[in-house]
Parts: C-alpha cells; structure tokens; sequence
C-alpha cells in the first residue's frame, strides 16, 4: 500500500520536473513515433530551402543549416554547432498536410446516359509532425476555425487533424520577418503541442502537452535536466525573443483597416504587387480554394478536384463576364483586410500569426506590416 | 449501438444525383427546369426557403449557384429558374428531361418573410431577379395576414424578356398589385418604358415608414433602386437585396464569395441594405 502511494508520488514528481532527451537520442523519438504508426513529416534542405518532407530518419534534418530572411530575400547558411532545429521557417507550412494543395472531392463514373458519383474517405494515415513553431501552432489553430467550427466542417481536413501528432520545436532565434510577439502567437510553444522540444547543446528539454505526447515521453530515454541544462534553455528561447525586432500595431486594426477601404496606400501597394499569389501560397492560414472537373480523354471517367486558391488571381472574384476586383490594389486591399480585419469578424481571431513567410517570399520584398503602418500614420 | 471512432459528416462538397423532371423555355435565354432529388431520404428532408439556392452539377462541366424559384409541379420537385450565362447553364438548360444532374443544397439566408408583418410590402425584380422572388410573392398571396399589402415592381429589358408573364396575369387577378416597366418598348406595347428606379419615384402612395422592400436584380439596377428608396424615406434597414458573387463552395470553406466581412453564401445571399450599403459600394471590393 505505502509502496504503490509513493510510486504515484514519484510518477507525479518525474512528469513535473524539467527533462532531457540526451542530443544522441534524437533518434528515439523518431522511433517512439514509427512504432506507433506515424509517418514523420519534418523539415529537411531542399533545393536551397528548408522545407517540410516526409523523413525517414533524423539524419535528413537540417542539422547545422540555418536561415537568413528578409523582404523579398532567403539564404541558407552554415551554422557553427549541429542543430538541427536551428532555422526558423522556410516556405512550407503544415498546412499541406491538413488541407493538400490537390485533392480529389469526387470521382464520376458515366454510364452510358446515366453517371455515378463516389467520394470515398481517404485512407487515414497518421501523420507525426516534427518541428511545429509556435506561430504554425497558432496557424493550425486558426484553420481549426475555419475548417472545422463552421456549420459544415471540411471532412478532408478533419480527418487529417485528428490523425496528427503534433511534436513541437520552440525557436531559438528569429528571422528579420518575424513578427509572432506583435500577434501574441510565440515564439513560446504554450498550447496544442503533443510533445515541445527546446534544442540546447545538451539535447532537448522536453514538454508535456498532452496524453499522447506523455506515453511518447515515456518510451524515451529522458533523464531530469540540470540547471545548466534548465538555464541554457531559458537562454534559447530568450535570444529568439530579443532577435524580433518587427512589431505590428494591431491596437484596433479591423476598424483601422475597414475605415480606410479608400487609402490611397492601396494604389501605391498596387503599383508594387506583381500579384504573383505566393504570399497566399506560402501564408499558413490562407485557405481559398477552387473546384475543377478533370475528365480523361473519353470523359467516362471524371475528378472533381479542389486545389489552392488565390485572391491575387483576376478570375477569383469572376462573375458576369466580369471581374468583381479586376485590379491589382483591389486584390491586394481583399488579402490584407481579410487577414488582418474582416477574418475577426468571421472567425473570431487574426488570420495572420506573424510568421512573416509572406514577407520573404514576395518577390518585390512587400511587407505587410510596413503597409499597415503607412495607413496607421496617415489615416484618410 | 454505439459505434466507435469518428463519425464521417456527409461530405459538403460532393453533390447528390437529382433528376430533370420538367422543362419550361420561359423567355429568349432563360428556362425552368424542376429537378428532384434521386435518393428517398434526402429529398424528404430537403426544404427550401424562399431566396435560397443550390449548387447544380453537371459533370464534366462545373457548377453553378442556382436560387429556387418555387416548389415544382410534382411534391418532391422544386423549380430553378436559369439563365444562359456560359458553360454551366448553358449544359443545364440544353439536357433532356430525365437526365441526371446533381444538387447540393439548400444554402444561405433567404428572404426574412416575418419582417413584413403589418408593413406595405413592395417586391421589387429586375430581369432574371424575378426568379428568386417568385416564391415570396406566392408566399404573400397564399398568407394574406403575412404583410398590410404587397405591391410588384418589375422591370424587364423588353415586352419579351417578361419572365412569368402568365403567372403575372394570374397573380394580378388574384389582387396582387404589378406595375410593370421594359428598357425598349416593341410594337403594341402599351406599359411603362423606363428603368425600375422610375416605377419606385412614380410609386403614389406610399408610407416610407410603413415600407418593406425586397430587392434583386443585377448590381447597377439595385445600386440605382435603393437610391430612388432612400430618396422616398424608405428606410436602409427595411431594404432586403440579394447579392452575388463567385461561387465554389456555398458553405463558406473556399473564400470566394467575400464581400467585407460577409460569406455571400453562409451569410446571404440575401443581405439588409444597411449593413451591405457600405461593403457593396466601395469600388471593387
Ligand atoms: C446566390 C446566387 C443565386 C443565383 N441564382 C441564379 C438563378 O436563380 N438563376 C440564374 O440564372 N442564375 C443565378 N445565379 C447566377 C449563376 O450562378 C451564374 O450565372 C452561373 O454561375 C454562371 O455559370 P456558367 O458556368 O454558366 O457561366 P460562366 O460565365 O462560364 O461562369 C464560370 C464560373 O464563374 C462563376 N460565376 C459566373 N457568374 C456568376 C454569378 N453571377 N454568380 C456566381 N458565380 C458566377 C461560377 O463559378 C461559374 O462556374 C445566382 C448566383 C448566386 C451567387
Ligand atoms: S499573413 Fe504573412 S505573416 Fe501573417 S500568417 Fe500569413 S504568411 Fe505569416
Ligand atoms: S504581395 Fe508580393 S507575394 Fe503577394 S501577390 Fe503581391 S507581389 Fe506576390
Ligand atoms: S462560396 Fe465558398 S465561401 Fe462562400
């Protein structure tokens, strides 16, 4: 009887107290993850880039690679340890693996006059990701929102993020683009992690945030971290702190926003934006889409397949032989004030975390926050 | 029984395999079709209420927003009224009667009917705008209690673009009052020639206070209407429009319909003028 008290006693003591996944033992994790059935999706170097792949073991993490961003600008370099979560984010996001840039809705079989219409759930897969941000934590969130707290919830997604474990990796630096402290978003992992990890010289303070992420804790061999240890992490995450140096004012910006609907900050924008679509394509919580028929060459057999969107397309707002925003300062102003303004209306948050990924991967370098502030200080 | 493990919500994407039962050729371009529902279970459940709309399928081509425009002749059948406009409603209203089509809906806000309680009610259709407000105005003439009085302004291109011309007839037989105008008046024509606007400045006479309009028709006829409406005194927040845009989804998960903050379709189509005005006439929003 005394026994099996101070066992609780001790189970409780050891899930409390800080702990450490030693730095050679990365690979347990990956383990404890195979073993229950995931497929690891994490970031690895790709084409000059650090993106999000399927990975089938540690060794393809970017292990001593890091990011240098900046309007219109991203550069892998050297980093001078071996870190393998030392990056910030690149231009991939979590979002392809809950709502697939392409997806099947439904297959048509004609036959003969008649058709036949199918959509078979899609086979689940479970799917682990490792290295979720605190701002792509809070892009999941936002697209829970969306897809999922609507009258009709999307069942593709649903399926999806029911499936994901979510190992979590807190930043230890930040890119020039970021801007998470602005939108309250991180860079401190704080909710709806399975697992966070904070990458130190030692190896990996480990977080507990869920029942899942506490039996994954408990096949690893995790041992209680000193207060070096304890210190060098509390360090980490404050030097990502200190390295954000954008802000956005976000101190009544729906009505900042939807009161200037005729700035002439929008012409200017205008002029600048090639309307190109990746910001939308790279922004985690960007969830337009369309639909399109695609027949085979003897139209017996036809997909109905929904893929990505832009509001930066002309013919996204299409009606009447018409286009509804048919220039670019119009299509500019609907991607900026339904992230920053009307989304709250809808969704009752921000759509934007502050990842900054839109910030990078404009080609003309435009960075949302600087566009904000050109309204805030010259209000019409 | 219990089952374990998530249940699978019918897909809203997908759309359910219906059937033409009847075909109508209304007027140059435009068509009747009452479509059902194959399967037993959904089309028992299946009600639609006046200003809503359905996503019609053909496959191969694409989907189009169609509003209902009544109950069909058969129980069971629900009419859709649509014009030629490109590749979806041009395949919709060449198939045969019989064919298979698909339909998902029914989807968005409708006409708010109880606001016309003790209120003068004046319908007011531009074009194929008539089709989402026949349902209302047969719900009017079927609840004479439902509203003090209704009156139909309607305006057409010409005495041959008149849809419902016959069921006009009846409903002014039946006491509706109709006033009636074309853009180009062709030989015989004896009615008002003129824009819909005119009819509402001619309106005599008419209590602003007392006044519920329900609006459709394309943009600038609106645009121009609720302006005259305005001038009359008739007030913003008793203006009910129907708005379109670029439709995939119709259940507020693709983004294309945004207008501000509004999902045209999980929030309308069929807005209050007071809390549209603003959104709708900020240029391109
Ligand atoms: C709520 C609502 C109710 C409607 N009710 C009716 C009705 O009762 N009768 C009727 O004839 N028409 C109605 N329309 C308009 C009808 O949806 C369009 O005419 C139709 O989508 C055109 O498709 P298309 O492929 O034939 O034309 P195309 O010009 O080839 O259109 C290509 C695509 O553009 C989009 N599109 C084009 N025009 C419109 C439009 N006006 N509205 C929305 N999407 C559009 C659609 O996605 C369409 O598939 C309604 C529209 C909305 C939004
Ligand atoms: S709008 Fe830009 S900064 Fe905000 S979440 Fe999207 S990509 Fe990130
Ligand atoms: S803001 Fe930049 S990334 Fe976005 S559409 Fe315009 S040019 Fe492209
Ligand atoms: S039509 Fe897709 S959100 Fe309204």
């Amino acid at each position: 009887m005394t026994n099996r008290v101070t066992t609780t006693q001790e189970t409780k003591a050891t899930t409390d107290a800080v702990r450490l996944l030693p730095r050679d033992r990365l690979a347990d994790l990956f383990h404890a993850l195979t073993a229950r059935g995931y497929q690891v999706i994490g970031p690895r170097v790709d084409q000059g880039a650090i993106i999000y792949d399927q990975l089938t073991s540690v060794e393809e993490l970017p292990r001593g690679w890091t990011d240098e961003q900046g309007p219109g600008y991203y550069r892998l370099k050297r980093r001078e340890d071996d870190d393998a979560f030392g990056y910030v984010v690149g231009p991939h996001s979590w979002k392809r693996y809950l709502f697939p840039p392409l997806v099947t809705l439904a297959r048509i079989e004609r036959d003969g006059e008649d058709w036949h219409i199918e959509s078979q759930p899609e086979s689940p897969v479970k799917r682990a990701f490792l290295g979720v941000r605190a701002c792509e934590l809070a892009a999941i969130a936002v697209q829970d929102r969306v897809f999922l707290s609507q009258a009709y919830v999307d069942p593709i997604y649903q399926a999806r993020r029911e499936s994901v474990c979510l190992i979590a990796a807190n930043c230890t630096q930040a890119a020039a683009t970021c801007f998470c402290t602005s939108m309250d978003t991180g860079p401190r992992c704080r909710s709806g992690f399975d697992l966070a990890i904070t990458e130190i010289a030692a190896g990996y303070i480990v977080e507990v945030g869920s029942e899942l992420g506490a039996s994954l804790a408990a096949d690893l061999p995790l041992r209680p971290a000193s207060p070096e240890d304890q210190a060098d992490g509390e360090a980490a995450r404050a030097r990502a702190v200190a390295q954000i140096e954008r802000t956005l004012d976000t101190h009544d910006i729906r009505a900042l926003l939807m009161n200037n609907l005729d700035h002439p900050q929008w012409d200017d924008v205008g002029q600048r934006c090639l309307s190109c679509t990746n910001c939308t394509m790279v922004c985690p919580t960007c969830f337009c889409c369309s639909v399109t028929e695609v027949g085979d060459l003897t139209e017996q057999h036809i997909e109905r397949q929904r893929q990505w969107d832009s509001c930066f397309h002309p013919d996204f707002s299409y009606i009447n032989g018409g286009q509804v925003r048919g220039q670019v300062r119009s299509r500019y102003r609907q991607w900026l004030t339904h992230k920053l303004a009307t989304w709250i209306d809808q969704f009752d948050v921000s759509g934007c975390v502050g990842c900054g990924r839109c910030i990078t991967w404009c080609p003309v370098g435009i960075d949302l926050t600087e566009e904000v502030a050109a309204i805030r200080g010259n209000p019409s | 029984m219990s089952h374990q493990g998530t249940v699978v919500p019918p897909h809203p994407w997908v759309p359910h395999r219906a059937m033409i039962r009847r075909f109508c050729a209304e007027i140059p371009d435009v068509s009747t079709l009452d479509i059902r529902l194959f399967d037993d279970a959904e089309r028992s459940r299946f009600d639609c209420q006046p200003g809503q709309f359905n996503m019609l399928y053909v496959p191969g081509v694409g989907e189009a927003a169609i509003s209902v425009s009544g109950p069909g002749l058969e129980p069971g059948d629900w009419a859709h009224t649509i014009r030629r406009a490109g590749a979806v409603t041009r395949e919709l209203t060449r198939l045969p009667v019989g064919a298979t089509i698909g339909l998902r809906g029914p989807y968005g806000r409708g006409w708010p009917c109880a606001a016309a309680m003790e209120r003068d009610v004046l319908i007011i259709a531009g074009g194929i705008g008539l089709a989402p407000l026949r349902p209302l105005v047969r719900y009017f003439l079927s609840n004479p209690s439902a509203a003090r009085c209704v009156r139909l302004l309607y305006g057409s291109r010409s005495p041959d673009h008149l849809l419902f011309a016959e069921e006009i007839d009846r409903w002014r037989a039946l006491g509706l009052d109709v006033d009636i105008t074309v853009d180009r008046a062709s030989l015989g024509w004896q009615g008002n020639v003129g824009v819909v606007p005119m009819l509402v400045d001619r309106l005599h006479p008419l209590d602003p206070t007392r006044t519920e309009v329900y609006l459709c028709g394309p943009e600038v006829m609106m645009r121009y209407t609720t302006r005259a409406l305005l001038q009359r005194g008739v007030e913003a927040s008793h203006i009910w429009l129907s708005v379109e845009r670029n439709m995939q989804c119709a259940v507020g998960l693709c983004g294309h319909c945004q207008l501000g903050p509004a999902f045209v379709c999980r929030d309308g189509p069929v807005f209050s003028y007071e809390h549209v005005a603003p959104l709708l006439y900020t240029e391109d929003l």
